[in-house]
């Protein structure tokens, strides 16, 4: 009697695995489709893309369209640009967010909790908020139409990025630290000889985020940045928009230059995509 | 010996706040100093370059009374949280819970899904216009194939935003990820316990794994919030800096946008900002007054 109920029990467990995995097969078909589709119209010709109904793969496979795109706007001068900015950005907030978090996790100081419960509020704070005071101060400094307005931040601390790097650095033990201090270690060296080599995993994933963050950043050059040989990727893509106007496969074949940096790191560093995930949710990596 | 000791603390501590200044500028610079400057420029008629005269609480007055695209702006961007966060929340959640069931090619799995939640920017807005289509698209197409004439989307005021929703939706994978790393942390002996008392695979959900995300929920949900009211780059960017059919895309911080840096109208785009603050603020708090209800801490049961 038992026995057959716990038979029944494996038989609908096996039926519910079965299920669960067609499940996941086409879901995972539906989240791809948008991505095949953004292939499948760059590659298309526009007559193919205007025809109804509409064809999952291209008939005529037009692999002039990504060179015709690229030559359609200055795309390798908007490359550099991004590139450059976002660099910056990297290197700022990897390097100076590290620097703070080992300070609000490693060195005991008055009001260090106070403080830190700043820095987690801000990450509260609407960022239009703050965006039109910052945007009449970078004006008034006579930074409007520069590179300045989105790079200098950066080597001010990012709250998020503090506090992942911090979650980080709890983990490594107090008395290593004590340990290094009673050889007459600094702070400043112990930081750099044992802070960051430790920490390495949690700053690629601050890397990762800040170059995803600074790369697909739209907001801020549109704000900033008039000039057109200053145009990042994002703000070109809109004005390639603007002048492709329905060239649907050009615009794809576009949208495609500027995801696909985004994409090949995914593949190449998913393992600290993923731990960035994990440090947020408070749990270990 | 004592006072060397406490010396020595009190440079530590220097040390300490040598470490975080940069932080602190920057916060000063970038983030306190604009908050005050702003919350004062809110009772103010500032344009950025001529005027700045004290007008009192007229900014707030006006936008409460006599503002209909305020209103507007304020429904849409409600409507959007309203929908975009539970639905993203539950999505997250089914996906993860089928993620770990120890299924084949889980790590497969997990990078399809997680793929659309990195990609963002204007190459993914222009991608869901394409898609979006009414004639030419694939949601439609798709649509079709099971017997559904598909809306207007971008062009029909009823679907703008389920349109966003919808996109929105497609990047649900790294919830996705923040669920599936805390659902791997409950205790396989949990469930082998509640099936030996004959518990249903529904009821296991319901009463081991749902309790045991809570905290998790509640981080998503909150963070989640927060970033919906600030929906603005998607419906800029797809409407061609327009505001969508009768408006139906106007955001809050769309609006705002258009009042500070299109019509610089400072004074009363600050105003807006902090109306904005208020209200996430309060969302925020009653959601942390509302958390010890439902979202249950491991070790809690044990005080």
């Amino acid at each position: 009697m038992k026995d057959a109920y716990f038979a029944s029990m494996t038989n609908r467990k096996k039926v519910l695995k079965i299920a669960n995995f067609i499940l996941l097969c086409i879901g995972s078909l539906l989240f791809l489709s948008p991505l095949w589709w953004m292939i499948s119209t760059s590659l298309k010709t526009m007559k193919e893309v205007m025809s109804f109904p509409p064809t999952f793969f291209p008939t005529d496979w037009k692999w002039e369209n990504y060179l015709k795109t690229w030559e359609a706007a200055p795309f390798d001068l908007y490359t550099i640009n991004t590139l450059t900015i976002t660099i910056l950005v990297v290197i700022g907030q990897v390097i100076v967010n590290s620097f703070v978090a080992y300070g609000f996790a490693k060195i005991p100081f008055k009001g260090r909790n106070v403080l830190f419960a700043i820095v987690l509020s801000t990450m509260m704070i609407p960022g239009f908020v703050t965006l039109i005071p910052q945007y009449v101060l970078f004006s008034k400094l006579g930074w409007v139409n520069t590179y300045l307005p989105l790079v200098v931040p950066a080597f001010f601390g990012g709250a998020f990025n503090i506090f992942l790097l911090r979650q980080f650095y709890m983990t490594i033990p107090n008395e290593m630290i004590e340990a290094a201090k009673m050889e007459g270690a600094s702070h400043f060296y112990i930081w750099r000889k044992i802070g960051i080599p430790l920490t390495k995993p949690a700053m690629a994933t601050v890397a990762i985020f800040s170059f995803n963050g600074a790369w697909n950043d739209f907001l801020g050059p549109l704000l900033y940045v008039n000039n057109e040989n200053l145009y990042t990727l994002q703000l070109g893509l809109q004005v390639f928009k603007g002048e492709m106007n329905t060239q649907w496969n050009y615009l794809m074949a576009g949208s495609l230059f500027v995801l696909l940096p985004v994409v090949i790191l995914f593949f190449f560093f998913q393992k600290y995509f993923i731990q960035g995930i994990n440090l947020q949710s408070g749990g270990k990596s | 010996m004592k006072k060397r000791k406490l010396h020595f603390k009190r440079q530590e501590g220097l040390v300490g706040y040598i470490f975080i200044l940069p932080w602190i500028i920057g916060f000063l610079i970038f983030t306190a100093g604009p908050l005050l400057f702003s919350l004062g420029a809110s009772f103010t008629n500032y344009n950025i370059t001529s005027q700045m005269d004290f007008i009192g609480i007229r900014n707030y007055e006006k936008l409460l009374m006599d503002d209909q695209l305020f209103w507007t702006s304020l429904y849409n961007t409600l409507y959007y949280v309203a929908f975009s966060v539970p639905l993203t929340t539950i999505g997250a959640i089914f996906l993860s819970v089928l993620l770990n069931q120890d299924v084949p090619g889980l790590r497969f799995f997990r990078t399809i899904y997680y793929l659309p939640a990195v990609l963002s920017g204007v190459g993914v807005y222009l991608l869901w216009m394409q898609l979006l289509d009414p004639g030419t698209g694939l949601i439609n197409m798709m649509l079709g194939w099971v017997g559904i004439d598909g809306p207007n989307w971008l062009f029909d005021p009823e679907w703008t935003k389920p349109s966003l929703i919808l996109m929105k939706l497609w990047s649900v994978g790294g919830g996705m990820l923040l669920y599936l790393a805390s659902l791997q942390g409950v205790p396989k002996s949990l469930y082998e316990a509640a099936e030996i008392d004959g518990a249903s695979t529904w009821q296991q959900f319901r009463y081991i794994t749902i309790p045991m995300i809570t905290p998790v929920i509640f981080f998503d949900v909150v963070t989640s919030l927060i970033g919906g009211f600030q929906i603005f780059q998607e419906a800029y960017v797809m409407t061609n800096g327009g505001g969508g059919p009768v408006n139906s895309l106007l955001f809050y911080n769309y609006y705002m946008w258009n009042k500070a840096f299109k019509v610089f109208d400072m004074g009363y785009a600050m105003a807006m900002s902090w109306v904005l603050f208020l209200i996430v603020f309060v969302l925020t708090m009653i959601n942390l007054k509302l958390a010890p209800r439902w979202v249950h801490y491991e070790g809690e049961a044990k005080k």
